[in-house]
């Protein structure tokens, strides 16, 4: 509850004028001119893990290089599914740049693809966002330069022809550009995303999966899954944060279909960077995530256990797959949560006296 | 004379079968192209034509780099065929033991398969030619709505190409007598370039709408996926490419005088 007593603080700040004559003011340009230094490779990473910032204070040059490959990976326990990946998994490697650097990205398509391939980076500003730039057939090499104008939390996904089959296979990534100065530091930083597929067997069917165009275009999906398989962030792959540490999830959505009502079961995001935008809303339980959008959410873990991360529209999470787990380690703080009554008033001040002070006492 | 009767004799001979193009007659028919390249051409006329039954394989395109040493890999010219032309064979020359004779010939640039074609009396389908094929299933002329033969191609397209390429003929031929125009290579058309999806499918170019409003309403069948994914794959290729799951089969104009 903690901070979200500051959190109430941060609004009257805003109301006072320093967040909002920001937001009204003219804004810098995300132009800060060439880039400085040698050039930079990017550190990509594969969800749920997210590159570190990237700590720089001037705007460099930095190259990304990621290639497509066709996979047959697990959808299921006991079921796969040829996934269409940007570097190997679903979904794809996550790019961390700050505004204003000058991206050089390389587009590889694997020589076994069956398919030729392109990327529309919405973090782009330019003709298709890159794809027109990017589309390489199997075994083939593109290379495109952009500016990152506008910071915030952008998917990416593949744009070649039939686009919603590209998508609907799990072409689909994200990219942050961090403000000049960076996002403010916490414990945990995870990469979790969204998508939902189509099968012609039942979900749970064993054996190899394969794409249904007619339950796609009725936008029917078999599964809806975090990170491209069921159980991909559950178990022994859940995601893990101790007591009292800072969370930060960075949430995309790849679609090709459903907008996600995105939600941690006992949680409340104290921030959430609302379409992975610059404006900040707080005290939120339940966060829309439109297809091909993204968001980022912050949450102080205080009560020790584990949480369940689902798309609200909740058969979707109880009957196609979109679960994924949070498993918060650390001692229990029975004045936040407890079972049964609660003790005699004696007993009740000591307890308070051992962390957080009582609510109504601000 | 059937043009069937002379190649079962050939059958019969080894050598002759590996060396002799065997070609059905397809059409005079129509086609309706994905993307019509002009209001009022939907419709397209496709004039008779002989088309291979099966894609060229290793054999015959070994038989013909040993005839013709200029499209041999070691003295064909990068802009007549990128690196990696033939790279699969054991040498210029010579197959080896893990290239499967009867398998298609695949890294084969767009040059390279027309100048085969030519040396063999024939040329490149042109695009009509092979969709109007490709069309057909065991049983039907146009099966593209019949939602068994249309899952089929798209599970084919569904996979990568990691699997060593079959050998050619094993499969079911077509109405027309034609094998093998799905399920295993990828193949050059002599017009390659005439339906440009664009670099981005969703926009820009004269045939590119594919998913705007003006384009939508001209796509002849906008349901019909696996003809737009051959479209967007021809659209990525440029002709001295050698991709390693593309090959060819060749083509051949009907003389006025033969045509029925």
């Amino acid at each position: 509850m903690g901070s979200r007593n500051w959190s109430w603080l941060v609004v009257a700040l805003a109301v006072a004028g320093c967040s909002k004559d920001k937001a009204e003011g003219p804004r810098a340009s995300g132009d800060q001119g060439p880039p400085q230094g040698p050039p930079v490779e990017a550190v990509l990473t594969h969800a749920p893990q997210v590159p570190p910032a990237t700590g720089r204070r001037a705007p460099a040059r930095v190259q990304v290089e990621l290639e497509v490959k066709e996979l047959s990976l697990p959808i299921s326990e006991g079921a796969t599914y040829t996934f269409w990946t940007f570097g190997g998994e679903v979904p794809g490697k996550f790019i961390r740049v700050r505004q204003g650097d000058t991206v050089e990205f390389t587009l590889k398509n694997a020589p076994d693809s069956k398919m030729p391939h392109n990327i529309d980076l919405h973090a782009v500003t330019g003709p298709g966002g890159g794809a027109e730039a990017t589309f390489v057939a199997p075994g083939m090499t593109a290379t495109f330069n952009f500016k990152a104008l506008n910071p915030g939390l952008y998917i990416y996904h593949c744009a070649a022809a039939p686009v919603g089959l590209h998508v609907a296979n799990g072409m689909y990534g994200m990219i942050l550009v961090e403000p000049p100065e960076g996002l403010p530091p916490v414990d945990r930083e995870y990469y979790v995303m969204q998508g939902d597929f189509y099968t012609q067997g039942k979900y749970r069917d064993p054996g190899e999966q394969v794409f249904d165009f007619e339950k796609a275009l009725d936008e029917r999906p078999t599964y809806v899954l975090f990170n491209g398989a069921e159980g991909a962030l559950t178990g022994d792959r859940a995601l893990t944060a101790k007591v009292g540490e800072k969370v930060r999830l960075f949430v995309g959505n790849g679609g090709p279909n459903l907008v996600s009502s995105f939600h941690v079961i006992g949680e409340i995001f104290d921030r959430v960077y609302s379409e992975g935008g610059s404006t900040v809303q707080h005290d939120v339980a339940t966060t829309l995530i439109p297809a091909g959008g993204a968001a980022i959410v912050e949450f102080t873990a205080e009560v020790p256990g584990t949480y369940n991360l689902v798309d609200h529209s909740i058969f979707r999470a109880f009957n196609k797959g979109a679960v994924a787990q949070l498993k918060v380690s650390g001692p229990e703080n029975e004045s936040l949560f407890s079972k049964g009554h609660l003790p005699a008033a004696g007993e009740q001040a000591r307890a308070g006296s051992a962390g957080v002070p009582p609510r109504s006492a601000p | 004379m059937s043009a069937g009767r002379w190649w079962l004799w050939a059958l019969l001979i080894p050598g002759v079968a590996l060396a002799g193009p065997q070609r059905v007659q397809l059409g005079p028919d129509t086609y309706r192209p994905l993307f019509p390249p002009a209001p009022g051409e939907e419709v397209q006329t496709v004039a008779a034509f002989r088309l291979d039954v099966t894609p060229v394989t290793n054999a015959q395109y070994l038989a013909f780099v040993k005839e013709h040493p200029r499209w041999q890999r070691d003295q064909t010219p990068g802009v007549f065929a990128r690196p990696g032309y033939l790279s699969h064979w054991e040498g210029p020359t010579t197959l080896g033991p893990q290239v499967e004779p009867r398998a298609p010939v695949v890294r084969i640039s767009w040059f390279a398969a027309r100048a085969y074609c030519q040396a063999r009396g024939g040329r490149l389908p042109t695009e009509a030619e092979w969709e109007l094929a490709a069309a057909a299933s065991a049983t039907e002329k146009d099966a593209r709505s019949d939602p068994a033969f249309t899952r089929q191609i798209l599970e084919w397209y569904g996979q990568p190409s990691s699997l060593p390429v079959g050998k050619v003929g094993q499969g079911r031929p077509n109405l027309y007598g034609v094998e093998d125009l799905h399920g295993l290579v990828w193949e050059w058309v002599l017009d390659f370039g005439n339906t440009n999806l664009g670099q981005d499918s969703r926009g820009g170019g004269p045939n590119a709408a594919s998913f705007c409003g003006a384009g939508a309403s001209a796509t002849g069948d906008k349901r019909d996926y696996a003809a737009f994914m051959r479209v967007a794959y021809r659209s990525s290729l440029k002709a001295n490419f050698t991709l390693g799951n593309q090959g060819f089969r060749c083509a051949a104009d009907v003389a006025p005088q033969e045509r029925p």
